[in-house]
């Protein structure tokens, strides 16, 4: 095991730097799509209920490896068919893609609960003076839908650092990816692994303990 | 009796929730400095009239006008003419995320019309006036249900309404503090404030009412001067409201 840790540490510490960026990259693109969708769905347009409904129905029946294929492989074959032919995709950027996808339909839910956990009358009473829909939703309605939201977004913070294991099958650097190279180079499956687990446990337990602080800070201003 | 000029001009208002109409055919003028109290059984419409007056909810069918705009023509900007007409919630309705003071200067502030300095002036005279401007810096979940409906009136006046709109103010209140929101909705009567309040606070009716509009079942049934809608009803409905709230 020490053995393992001497050789491969720095090898470890870059993958998981790369598992941390591509996790905060997906979460950010994963917020605003969420955002997005989320704004669809509680509004009163039709259309607009439709196609966030579609979104998150579709990206949530799909299982992220398969999305995941689907965007690292499927995509640039479809546009080069189009005739771009330089058209490529790193795995980063692809892995960014489709964790942003799949998290951002779960985030979507997220922040459409949130909202709709909001008394109506909130909102009402922020058009009765004369604010417009969407000032009230700032001002009014999301900064109280934000407390009740705190502990579902680390949770979904904390999955969608897990999620990014899934994208080893890609070939993206992450720390499966490297746990899977050192394995394979040292036979030594049982050191490896309970190397990798150890580190992304002590990754999750860091950020779910910084989180909770935050929500605890957020919630002493009430 | 047809008044173009009314403040608030009703005529022929529907309003339907899907099958269940709720408004059938209203149709009312009131005047500047008016103050209109709406009696009548839950489920008679009064909420939902006072809600199509600032479009919180949209009329099904008829004509609404406020101070010469047409609330439910589609090129009204509502915002803009919402900014005139003030409204109180049952439920107070005050943003908890706000101090008492915030949520008097959230409106004025968002819609440009002070600065923040001036909306801090303007928002400690109304507090004033309310009788809370010792609570300006406490949450709203810090102060009783007295103190939140005083506090949601100074909000609904910081924008310089020239309507009022009361749904039922004082009913989720303990009885121990319904004198003092009455008390500041009087003093904005006799201020000359035009109001529609829908209340069941009969003593109140009688004492700052000008005129009383009886609904039922999305009509309006009988209205008039305060002492013969209370002492002298004619109509059978009235009759028995009144003998089962008096």
């Amino acid at each position: 095991m020490i053995l393992i840790i001497e050789k491969y540490s720095s090898m470890l510490l870059g993958a998981l730097g790369k598992t941390v960026l591509l996790t905060l990259l997906s979460l950010i693109f994963a917020m605003v799509v969420g955002m997005i969708f989320a704004l669809m769905n509680v509004g009163k347009n039709r259309i607009l209920n439709c196609i966030g409904t579609i979104y998150v129905d579709a990206v949530r029946g799909v299982p992220l490896i398969v999305l995941a294929y689907f965007i690292f492989f499927g995509v640039p074959q479809g546009i080069k068919s189009l005739g771009f032919q330089d058209f490529r995709l790193t795995a980063l950027q692809a892995g960014t893609i489709a964790l942003a996808m799949n998290c951002g339909a779960y985030m979507a839910e997220i922040i459409r609960a949130g909202i709709e956990s909001v008394d109506k009358g909130q909102m009402e009473a922020s058009r009765s003076l004369g604010l417009s829909y969407g000032k009230s939703m700032r001002k009014v309605v999301l900064p109280q839908a934000i407390r009740t939201m705190i502990p579902s977004i680390i949770n979904q913070f904390i999955i969608t650092l897990k999620d990014t294991s899934i994208l080893s099958v890609i070939g993206f650097p992450e720390l499966t990816n490297i746990g899977k190279t050192i394995s394979g180079n040292t036979f030594k499956s049982l050191q490896t692994w309970a190397i990798v687990g150890v580190m992304y446990m002590v990754v999750i337990i860091t950020l779910s303990r910084i989180a909770k602080r935050i929500e605890r800070r957020m919630n002493r201003g009430r | 009796m047809e008044d173009k000029k009314a403040k608030v001009h009703v005529k022929n208002l529907k309003k339907s929730f899907g099958k269940l109409e709720v408004l059938k055919d209203i149709s009312i003028d009131i005047e500047e400095g008016e103050v209109v109290v709406l009696l009548g059984p839950s489920g008679s419409g009064k909420s939902t009239f006072l809600r199509c007056l600032n479009q919180l909810e949209t009329a099904t069918e008829g004509t609404i006008i406020v101070d010469g705009e047409d609330v439910t023509d589609k090129h009204t900007d509502i915002n803009k003419l919402r900014e005139n007409i003030g409204m109180v919630f049952q439920h107070f309705n005050l943003f908890p995320h706000k101090t008492v003071l915030g949520n008097i200067m959230l409106a004025p502030v968002e819609l440009k019309k002070m600065t923040k300095e001036q909306a801090e002036e303007t928002g400690m005279k109304l507090l004033k006036r309310v009788g809370m401007d010792t609570k300006a810096d406490a949450y709203p979940s810090q102060i009783s249900g007295g103190q939140k409906q005083r506090v949601a009136i100074a909000r609904a006046l910081a924008m310089n309404p020239d309507i009022m709109l009361f749904d039922e103010p004082t009913s989720a209140l303990d009885p121990e503090m319904v004198g003092e929101v009455l008390a500041v909705m009087k003093k904005l009567a006799s201020e000359g404030m035009t109001m529609v309040v829908v209340t069941h606070e009969i003593g109140f009716a009688r004492e700052v009412a000008d005129r009383i509009v009886f609904m039922d079942g999305g009509y309006i049934v009988e209205q008039g001067k305060p002492e013969e809608i209370i002492n002298n009803p004619k109509e059978e409905r009235t009759i028995d409201f009144l003998n089962k709230v008096l």
